[in-house]
């Protein structure tokens, strides 16, 4: 069998606030492997983001072991983080994230920024292909403020694409969506895990956006509760 | 990244906000200008005095009375009534190194032509005046020995004076009228081309010693001698032999303190050179200052801009943008500032300097805008923007990513 994609260990994450500990993670362990599309959902201040957070080496667990692709990465400096997040993690965020003032292309082309031997001419080019994937090739010279929230969404997923990363996770990202434009973006994420074979996580509160996903997995007070799989539970939802 | 695209993120960024941008390179606009242009005013000043003391020749050498170590005061035996004719006389005889003499004794007066007035210098010298001071005659002839001895009323004219009296018109043969006392014009000086009123030479007329002693001032004593050594590699020698005879006359005992002092030209060019070195040194700190306070006005923007994209620090970072991106990414923000500020700051400076060539005071020194004081100025605009953008550079780079991207 093939390396897992994410390989998660008794994860566990302690906030300190002044004098109090918030336990935001109590003991995660949980694997997913290459290809799947996974959906985590849970109540509000459940951990959901917190694990995102440490899956996407945007954080550092404050103890127990994390595998990327095989790579123990709980042990990696942060300029080793940035790395990883630049050439295998693309990020999709509830509010976007994107640079105001700013056009779709050069949000777009951010990630090759920070990735060496790539002319300009060479980051273009790339950034419009990905703009062209999710529908905005003829956006690229706008800028950000003069898009709808579905075209922003978009362009965050482009910007996800750039690098060819392995692993896509995103958080809450059709939460400031209607619903219209929230399935147009699932249907991107879809074809992006069937034709391009990207793993994706994905957190979300609507069990209609989680049907989307081959696999939920259901999380309480920094713990998993429950995981299903397929179409168990979806069976009244449309897709 | 490297610095080119690095150099154009922060190009990008800048000119997003573009009127800020140019209010915070003002600072350093103003400072490198003023550094620039206050020192091209301290150059020109020190190059002006340097050329005017060249002009006058190296084996120049001035007596006057007061003793050298107690430096412009004067008080007791001796003061200021120390130095009568007969030295000069016995200097020109018996010091060997000497090639003449010329008594110097100096007063102000109106000097009146017709309906015209001006109103000038009058310096009373000897007959080889023009020789000592290396200066010719553009008209006429100079007075001679025998017109000192007589105290003739006879002068000769700087050509800024010839000019304001006489204009045009023949001076040589005229009659002016100084104290009411009627004065022959016997010749004109060569101009020195100076303009201005500090220490300009053609704005002043001689006439022999004697007159100004007997008919306009009535003084007994001289103020100075001017003296020309045989040649320049002998100045020092003159210096010497000067002192010894002088000691003898004055009979000043061994130990006891001069009541007289020589110097010689390179003496005073030096003490003349340091003085407006000082000053070219006053004028480029006090510049200086405002390049510092423009320095510190990259910093406060920088901070502030800091502050107000702590976001898009998150996001860059999210995407892969390490510590090193983000310190690079705002020391060069703060660099290309200052930079960019550093070099309209040097047209602007070298714009002021030749502005300030035509005001009045700053007329007569040649402002010169030295490559030196350029680089300088460049150079230290540049690590202005490095030394004042670290802080908020590291600032930058050293925030957490999550909080960055959760920062409202
Ligand atoms: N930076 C932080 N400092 C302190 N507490 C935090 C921080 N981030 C999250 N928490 C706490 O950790 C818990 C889990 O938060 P989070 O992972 O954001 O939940 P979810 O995304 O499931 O809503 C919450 O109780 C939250 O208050
Ligand atoms: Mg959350």
């Amino acid at each position: 069998m093939s390396t897992p994609a994410i390989q998660i260990d008794d994860l566990t994450k302690v906030y300190k606030v002044g004098e109090t500990e918030v336990h935001a993670l109590r003991g995660v362990t949980y694997q997913v492997e290459a290809g799947e599309f996974l959906a985590i959902m849970g109540p509000s201040g459940s951990g959901k983001s917190t694990l995102m957070n440490i899956v996407g080496c945007l954080d550092k667990p404050t103890s127990g072991q994390y595998l990327l692709e095989g790579e123990e990465v709980s042990t990696f400096d942060r300029d080793k983080l940035a790395r990883i997040r630049n050439q295998k993690i693309g990020f999709v965020f509830q509010t976007f994230n994107l640079l105001p003032r700013t056009s779709a292309l050069e949000n777009a082309e951010l990630p090759l920024l920070y990735s060496s031997h790539i002319n300009s001419k060479q980051r273009t080019e790339l950034a419009l292909k990905a703009l062209e994937s999710v529908g905005l090739k003829d956006r690229a010279h706008h800028k950000t403020n003069q898009l709808s929230g579905g075209e922003q969404q978009r362009i965050a997923i482009a910007r996800a694409l750039l690098n060819s990363p392995s692993l896509i996770l995103a958080d809450e990202p059709t939460g400031n969506l209607d619903t219209k434009t929230s399935a147009e973006i699932m249907q991107i994420f879809t074809r992006l895990n069937e034709d391009k074979k990207i793993t994706l996580v994905m957190v979300t509160h609507e069990p209609d956006i989680a049907c989307y996903a081959k696999k939920r997995i259901y999380m309480r007070d920094g713990k998993i509760i429950r995981e299903e799989k397929g179409r168990e539970g979806c069976e009244d939802r449309a897709r | 990244m490297n610095i080119l695209r690095t150099s154009r993120v922060a190009l990008r960024a800048l000119g997003r906000n573009k009127m800020r941008s140019f209010l915070t390179a003002l600072g350093i606009i103003i400072g490198v200008g003023a550094v620039i242009s206050m020192v091209s005013i301290g150059e020109g000043a020190r190059r002006g005095v340097e050329d005017r003391f060249a002009s006058m020749g190296t084996n120049l050498l001035f007596v006057s009375p007061g003793s050298r170590s107690r430096g412009g005061v004067h008080s007791g035996s001796g003061g200021w009534n120390t130095l009568k004719p007969e030295d000069a006389a016995a200097i020109e005889q018996q010091c060997d190194a000497v090639k003449y003499t010329s008594p110097s004794a100096s007063t102000r007066a109106q000097v009146v032509y017709g309906n015209k007035n001006w109103n000038t210098s009058i310096q009373g010298t000897g007959a080889m005046y023009p020789e000592v001071r290396n200066w010719e005659l553009a008209d006429g002839t100079y007075f001679d020995e025998s017109q000192v001895r007589v105290a003739a009323k006879v002068c000769v004219l700087g050509s800024e004076v010839k000019k304001s009296l006489f204009e045009d018109e023949d001076a040589v043969g005229k009659i002016i009228r100084v104290k009411a006392i009627p004065f022959r014009v016997i010749g004109v000086f060569k101009s020195k081309g100076e303009s201005g009123g500090w220490f300009n030479r053609d704005d002043m007329m001689t006439v022999p010693y004697t007159t100004v002693m007997k008919r306009l001032t009535g003084q007994e004593y001289i103020s100075s001698i001017d003296i020309s050594a045989v040649s320049a590699a002998r100045t020092k020698e003159t210096q010497t032999q000067i002192e010894e005879l002088m000691r003898i006359r004055h009979k000043i005992a061994p130990g006891a303190e001069d009541d007289f002092q020589v110097r010689n030209m390179s003496e005073i060019a030096e003490g003349a050179a340091q003085a407006t070195q000082i000053m070219t040194i006053l004028l480029g700190s006090i510049a200086s200052i405002s390049l510092l306070v423009g320095g510190i006005g990259i910093m406060n923007i920088m901070l502030v801009s800091v502050t107000e994209r702590i976001r898009e620090i998150g996001i860059r970072m999210a995407v892969g943008a390490r510590q090193k991106d983000i310190l690079l990414q705002f020391l060069t923000e703060a660099i290309v500032l200052s930079v960019l500020g550093g070099l309209i700051g040097v047209f602007f400076g070298i714009g002021l300097s030749k502005i300030l060539h035509y005001v009045k005071i700053f007329s007569e020194f040649k402002t010169t805008v030295s490559p030196s004081s350029i680089i300088m100025a460049f150079g230290f605009s540049a690590s202005v923007g490095i030394f004042f953008g670290f802080y908020p550079a590291r600032k930058a780079s050293r925030l957490d990513p999550i909080e960055a991207l959760r920062y409202e």
